[in-house]
């Protein structure tokens, strides 16, 4: 870890920075007054929940505010103020001394153009590179930041490469021109724990071999207390703690620090009575998407989920875990007979298995799904009361408006929402309220089984803490019966107690929660928890 | 590509055939016929006139024998300009339409899509709400406005440019103009909207972060992004300029196939009709591949395979 590095070592700085923006609602001020500086060669977290402002500092030093932002103070290159300067004098440093990459490698390239193509603008704009010398260099760029065949991956469009891939190639542009410093924001976030792991093993050997400062922007402590020699813990666009990491870890001294600390998910899942009644049995679940080959058409066929059988009892949490593409939601949703399917469904004695949608609706009352996204599973031109109580105009079409008010009155003090708040409207709550009317409108049905796939993965971890807390409490007061979908191993261990590790649409391995995070017996599952629990160890037995 | 480009040429021919056939009979339950004048013709003249030409045939054998030439690459013959085909009096037009056509396309392309990135780039400036001023001008005035005016102001008033004729580029210009300024503006509109979210994106957020030249940010990654949906607006304005021109055509006395077609159309001239029909038909069909040809070529993301 380096040494904490003296005011001459600082070569970049952000001083009193205020970003406000103009909304129709009046100046919104984003960041109040911060300051924050990176030595050379050091690593520097910026960690906070979302909305503290930790990324819209770097896009006010960056001169990437939206249309509407203000930014006021100083930001500091080598000393030199870099805030109040024109566009063309930033456009010297920008993409050659201070590099940056993104959250969303998926949307941060440029769709129409290949990979040789953009990587080659930076080269050829500073540094004023030939062609034939662009080419050159990218391909070593290329090898650096581990793409296998990187000849052939040049002339590779974005969609062509998977997420981790595209995350490569940003950090081969932003190390193209050699910087002093990498402005990292939330990278990998987007990405699946193992991709995580390696991308971040990548960003620590590079760094070590170049010797470039790195600023990381992000909401995830497991990667902040893996990577960053010094922390700045941002709360409501201030700073909250700033220290090295190791103390930051070892000694909170705010309150919010702490919190932050104590948000991971904890507790455990009893195991079920041997006795808990058979709820749901599904026996060689198959999901095939696309079309077989035709006169003109090629092969499109692929097995999203290959043969699993799934036994529900009363009472219990069936976690499924995987990466993204692993096939887990939809195998959720195969069960709930909301795609076709193969394979048989026993739903309480009876056979549910390509029952159709009129053939369905009466199970469905007792079938409910929550989903991960709070924001775009909420019709925005309904109030919360009627986005809970539609369910209720379908499924019990005999009770009046005045009986309808109350079970929605009930449904969302259940969840722990003020009943009053029920004529506003989705956009006027936060995400971890909207993931609670979500909840409450499955609730409201009073189902036995409710599938709950990703419901906390949009959520800020302290959010998350409440949500799984709540999810505890009506499973214990409602005697609910959850399958628990997630990519978040964490969340998986404290809520289910039964769990399935699902990859390539097949079961890895399966146990009881317990057994199966202390004894996994694949390697798969071995690497997975690696890389979701052990992200320093990871990273430490890299670099030895 | 080639096989999707074949692919989809094969699977033109029932569309036309149902465009062909319902035009076929359309025509025919219209009331009056090519040889109905102000004058009656005497009942063995038309008699006459009609075996000539099969029209006393029962109109299935007529519509099979219309399809039948038309695959040998007859049209026919014209029922009002005697002793001509209409292969031959659209073989005359179709260079004139197609050039008018094409030309005005190529205009609102340039024209459009140079306004709607001004617009895009000064959102809420006084540029932005001139060009939607000007765009919703162009969109709300028929050209059968616009034309006689263009005429009237360069041609008659000031005497620019010639009011009719064709031939010299000069006369192509205030014609050219009236066809293409309501494209210009729906150009314009998409460029502009498309533009807007092409700046914001986050490819563009990249360039921006790497220090590439504001030119190259717009020209090179947001303006590509960005003309995408007008690319996928030509078919359907290829048709409208086609059957724009009808009026202009009118209006600027010019030789192209549009007068035909309401001339045709008024004096029950069958064949004439039908084969203006089949003309424009086979044409929007082939724009519309292009379109999309064009649009796989901009965008790897679309591939056609």
């Amino acid at each position: 870890m380096a040494e904490h590095p003296d005011k001459a070592g600082r070569i970049f700085e952000v001083d009193d920075i205020r970003v406000t923006f103009d909304t129709a609602d009046g100046a919104v001020e984003a960041v109040r007054g911060v300051s924050m500086h990176v030595g050379r060669g050091e690593t520097v977290a910026v960690v906070g929940e979302s909305g503290s402002g930790k990324s819209q500092i770097m896009m006010a030093a960056m001169g990437l505010l939206a249309n509407n932002g203000r930014a006021a103070g100083a930001v500091r290159y080598r000393g030199r103020d870099i805030l109040n300067v024109s566009v063309a004098e930033l456009n010297r440093l920008r993409g050659r001394k201070i590099t940056m990459i993104f959250q969303e490698p998926m949307t941060s390239l440029d769709p129409l153009y290949t990979i040789e193509d953009q990587l080659s603008e930076p080269l050829r704009v500073h540094g004023g590179m030939s062609r034939q010398a662009a080419r050159a260099r990218i391909l070593e760029l290329l090898n650096l930041v581990q793409i296998p065949n990187a000849a052939e991956r040049m002339r590779s469009y974005p969609h062509e490469l998977s997420g981790g891939q595209r995350q490569r190639v940003m950090i081969a542009m932003a190390l193209a021109n050699d910087p002093e410093l990498l402005i990292a924001d939330e990278p990998t976030t987007a990405l699946d724990v193992t991709i995580q792991a390696e991308i971040l093993q990548l960003l620590a050997e590079l760094q070590s071999r170049i010797g470039m400062s790195i600023l990381f922007i992000t909401h995830d402590l497991g990667i902040v207390e893996a990577f960053a020699d010094r922390t700045y813990v941002m709360n409501k666009g201030r700073v909250e703690e700033e220290g090295p990491t190791a103390r930051l870890f070892s000694a909170p001294r705010t309150d919010y620090t702490k919190m932050l600390l104590a948000a991971e998910p904890e507790g455990t899942k009893a195991p079920l009575p041997a006795n808990a009644p058979a709820l749901m049995e599904a026996r060689e679940m198959r999901v095939t998407f696309g079309r077989g080959p035709g006169l003109f058409r090629r092969d499109t066929r692929l097995e999203a989920v290959r043969g699993i059988d799934v036994t529900l009892r009363q009472g219990q949490t069936l976690g499924i875990v995987g990466e993204s593409g692993s096939g887990k939601s939809t195998l959720g949703r195969a069960l709930l007979q909301m795609i076709p399917s193969e394979g048989q469904v026993v739903w309480l004695g009876d056979r549910i298995e390509g029952l159709g949608t009129e053939g369905m609706r009466p199970y469905r009352k007792g079938l409910q799904m929550v989903f991960q996204d709070p924001y775009g599973s909420l019709s925005p031109r309904l109030t919360c009361g009627e986005i809970v109580a539609e369910g209720l105009l379908v499924h019990e079409p005999g009770l009046d408006s005045k009986a309808r008010t109350e079970r929605v009155s009930e449904a969302m003090a259940d969840v722990g929402l003020d009943p009053a708040m029920r004529n506003r409207f989705p956009h006027e709550f936060s995400g971890g309220q909207r993931q609670r009317i979500a909840i409450a409108r499955a609730l409201i049905l009073r189902p036995k089984l409710i599938v709950l796939d990703e419901p906390t993965s949009a959520l800020d971890r302290s959010v998350q803490k409440q949500v799984i807390e709540l999810l505890r409490r009506l499973q214990r007061e409602n005697d609910l019966t959850y399958i628990f979908i997630s990519h978040d191993l964490a969340v998986v261990r404290a809520l289910s107690d039964y769990v399935m590790v699902m990859k390539d649409g097949a079961v890895v391995e399966e146990g009881p929660t317990g057994e199966l995070f202390d004894r996994p017996e694949t390697d798969y599952t071995r690497a997975l928890m690696r890389a979701a629990f052990d992200l320093r160890g990871l990273l430490a037995d890299k670099a030895a | 590509m080639l096989s999707y480009a074949l692919r989809r040429l094969l699977g033109a021919i029932p569309t036309i055939f149902i465009i062909i056939t319902a035009a076929f009979f359309m025509m025919r339950i219209a009331p009056g016929g090519p040889f109905d004048q102000e004058r009656t013709l005497e009942a063995t003249v038309m008699e006459n006139l009609n075996a000539t030409f099969g029209l006393d045939r029962p109109l299935w054998q007529q519509y099979g024998m219309y399809l039948g030439n038309l695959l040998r690459g007859d049209m026919g013959p014209s029922f009002i300009y005697r002793d001509m085909r209409v292969q031959e009096i659209l073989g005359e037009g179709l260079p004139v339409s197609v050039q008018l056509g094409l030309t005005a396309l190529v205009l609102a392309l340039a024209v459009g899509a140079l306004l709607g990135t001004l617009a895009a780039l000064r959102q809420n400036s006084s540029t932005d709400y001139a060009v939607i001023a000007v765009a919703t001008f162009g969109i709300t005035v028929p050209n059968f406005v616009v034309a006689p005016v263009l005429s009237l102001v360069f041609a008659v008033m000031l005497s620019w440019l010639p009011a009719q004729g064709w031939g010299e580029a000069r006369q192509m210009v205030l014609p050219v103009i009236a066809l293409a300024l309501p494209q210009v503006a729906i150009v314009a509109r998409l460029v502009r909207g498309a533009m807007i979210e092409a700046l914001r994106s986050d490819h563009v957020r990249t360039a921006r972060a790497y220090g590439l030249p504001a030119r190259m940010v717009v020209l090179k990654h947001a303006l590509r992004a960005a003309i995408l949906p007008a690319v996928s607006y030509l078919g359907p304005a290829a048709a409208a300029l086609l059957t724009g021109s009808i009026v202009v055509e009118q209006v600027f006395n010019l030789p192209g196939i549009g007068r035909y077609f309401v001339q045709g159309a008024l004096n029950r001239d069958y064949t004439l009709v039908m084969g203006t029909v089949v003309i424009v038909a086979v044409f929007v069909v082939v724009f519309n591949l292009i379109v999309d040809l064009l649009y796989a070529l901009l965008d790897p993301r679309v591939r056609y395979d």
